[in-house]
């Protein structure tokens, strides 16, 4: 039983690392909280719905599409809402991504209508014997997948010279460009990136809960918050672990307090609370010193 | 006629409510929980009058009293952070006040609060409190202590080296915020005469955000300006209504490309200001 809840947690959580990971990626190298990352989510969650109703492809082809598209409307976003403003202005990259966020959700309970949308079974609904326990192939899947995406994002950005630029970038962009980084490029490519996994997040939370609906992406966007705050701002490897840590948290607290009540979202918000309150840094350490 | 009061009694709580947002903005406090504060306001002046049967005045009071004492005790480890950290705690904080208001039984828990008394002169009242928040942030502009937190709101290290005592400027500025706030929230509840927590989400309170940034952020005229025409406009445009936030979210797009500081900047009342001289 507790074996079960911990994969269910895992699952959950891998998702929060998804988008909490895009989350530190942006804020990286733009200082700048992206507010419509988890409505990026929702709409490559509903991308993989219809991909896979009018096309017929299986979950592996339709999974990269997805992210693909859910790129490109990142770097839509990034050139139509962020890169035209005035850098002087602070507030401004927040105010037009909650313009974004509002544009992308209404558009959504147009075309999709307010409630959820039945995500197509594309695996069958086989469940793993480990002994004594019952598990389902599909929360291994996105297990996997999670962890397989962070594994390449690592190595992208340890390994290669578009990491190095990224890491460049978020360190001072005058001096990354007096290195010959082209500064815009990166900032593009990161959204690219961000927004990808959040696509990805948002297709295995699909399979994950079986329905979508065009307001999953606030709640998404808020845990990826929580866990990008748990895990240190512009900390990369805490968002990762951060990510799992809320999940697991999360899905325990239902399976062990009382069901009455429901404390789940109190959970991570108080949990966000706390951090704020006592430790800013996050459990694993800034590597920004201001917001 | 009755359709025009209610979208005029409507537009003069969200004054109330962009105003609430503006109070701790003057100090550099960005508050994404004003709609939080609304529910308590609201919450609280409704069991006053339909539980405990308290005339509507003081309840309104009561329920402005309770959101400023919140305002307070979130204030006080706000000081310590800003920017980034204080959108979230502010946002965390609007969450927890609505899953706490779903999950309390006395006052309806998810399925709402209904029967509340209505107020029918709900108007006069709401135009009373804007009446004298413009002439309290018309004073508060030229004092002492207005200065001191427009000092704190522009540069918090000048202000300190000033002399302006930061803690309690931005401590007092965020709980005035939430006092206006819980006082548009009790009057919001006597109008509507139900109330549930679905009506005070995250976006709702994005919503007085919208207005406050549309009209301008620099003197207090520009809230109450883009209250006024945000709620007015799409009332008016029939083909509008339906793309009402979309046009927000362009609306806010734009408005960040183009002019930032908002429609009403200190520039516009200057030219209005010199307008009037010529005349």
């Amino acid at each position: 039983m507790i074996l079960q809840q911990l994969i269910n947690g895992l699952m959950l959580g891998a998702t929060y690392s998804l988008v909490a990971i895009g989350y530190t990626l942006i804020f990286g190298v733009l200082r700048v909280l992206h507010f419509a990352h988890g409505e990026v989510l929702m709409a490559g969650s509903f991308m993989g719905i219809y991909i896979i109703l009018w096309t017929g492809l299986p979950l592996y082809i339709t999974l990269p599409l997805a992210m693909v598209a859910t790129g490109a409307l990142g770097m839509i976003v990034e050139l139509l809402a962020i890169r035209p403003l005035r850098k002087d202005f602070h507030l401004a990259p927040l105010l037009s991504t909650i313009g974004v966020t509002i544009i992308i959700q209404n558009l959504a309970v147009k075309l999709f209508g307010g409630y959820g949308t039945k995500f197509p079974d594309t695996i069958t609904t086989v469940n793993l014997e480990v002994g004594p326990y019952v598990i389902s192939a599909a929360k291994i899947l996105i297990l996997g997948i999670s962890l397989s995406l962070m594994v390449i994002l690592y190595f992208l950005i340890t390994k290669t010279k578009m990491g190095r630029a990224m890491r460049a970038v978020a360190e001072s962009h005058l001096t990354a460009s007096f290195l010959g980084v082209n500064v815009d490029r990166i900032v593009l490519v990161t959204f690219g990136i961000a927004s990808a996994l959040a696509g990805a997040a948002g297709v295995m939370a699909g399979i994950a809960f079986h329905a979508v609906s065009p307001f999953i992406g606030l709640t998404f966007a808020l845990k990826g918050l929580v866990v990008m705050l748990l895990g240190g701002l512009g900390n990369m490897g805490g968002a990762m672990i951060g990510g799992l840590i809320l999940g697991v948290a999360e899905v325990l607290s239902i399976a062990i307090l009382p069901t009455e009540i429901n404390l789940q979202d109190i959970f991570s918000f108080g949990i966000m609370i706390l951090i704020l309150i006592f430790k800013p840094t996050g459990l694993f350490g800034s590597r920004v010193t201001q917001g | 006629m009755d359709y025009l009061l209610s979208v005029t009694t409507i537009a003069g709580i969200y004054i109330i409510m962009t105003l609430s947002f503006y109070m701790p903005f003057i100090t550099g406090q960005i508050s994404l929980g004003q709609a939080g504060f609304m529910a308590i306001g609201a919450y609280a002046s409704a069991v006053c009058t339909a539980k405990w049967g308290i005339p509507y005045v003081p309840a309104v009071l009561f329920g402005g009293i309770i959101a400023g004492i919140v305002g307070f005790v979130l204030g006080l480890p706000a000081l310590r952070i800003k920017g980034i950290y204080l959108l979230l705690l502010t946002l965390g904080f609007g969450e927890i006040v609505r899953v706490i208001f779903i999950n309390l039984d006395y006052v309806g828990a998810a399925q709402g609060f209904p029967s509340i008394p209505y107020q029918k002169y709900t108007i006069l009242y709401a135009y009373a409190v804007v009446f004298i928040l413009a002439i309290f942030f018309s004073r508060l502009r030229k004092s002492r202590m207005g200065r001191a937190f427009q000092a704190v709101g522009d540069d918090e290290a000048v202000a300190e080296i000033l002399g302006v005592n930061i803690t309690s400027a931005k401590l007092l500025a965020f709980s005035v915020g939430a006092f206006i706030a819980g006082i548009g929230g009790g009057i919001f509840a006597h109008y509507q005469e139900y109330i549930e927590p679905l009506m005070f989400g995250v976006m709702h309170g994005i919503e007085f955000i919208v207005f406050a940034i549309f009209g301008g952020i620099q003197i207090f005229w520009g809230p109450i300006f883009g209250a006024v025409v945000l709620t007015f406009v799409p009332e008016f445009l029939r083909s509008i209504q339906n793309w009402r936030m979309e046009l927000y979210g362009v609306l806010l797009i734009v408005m960040m490309i183009i002019r930032p500081q908002g429609v009403i900047g200190l520039d516009t009342i200057q030219a209005i200001k010199k307008l009037f001289k010529i005349a």
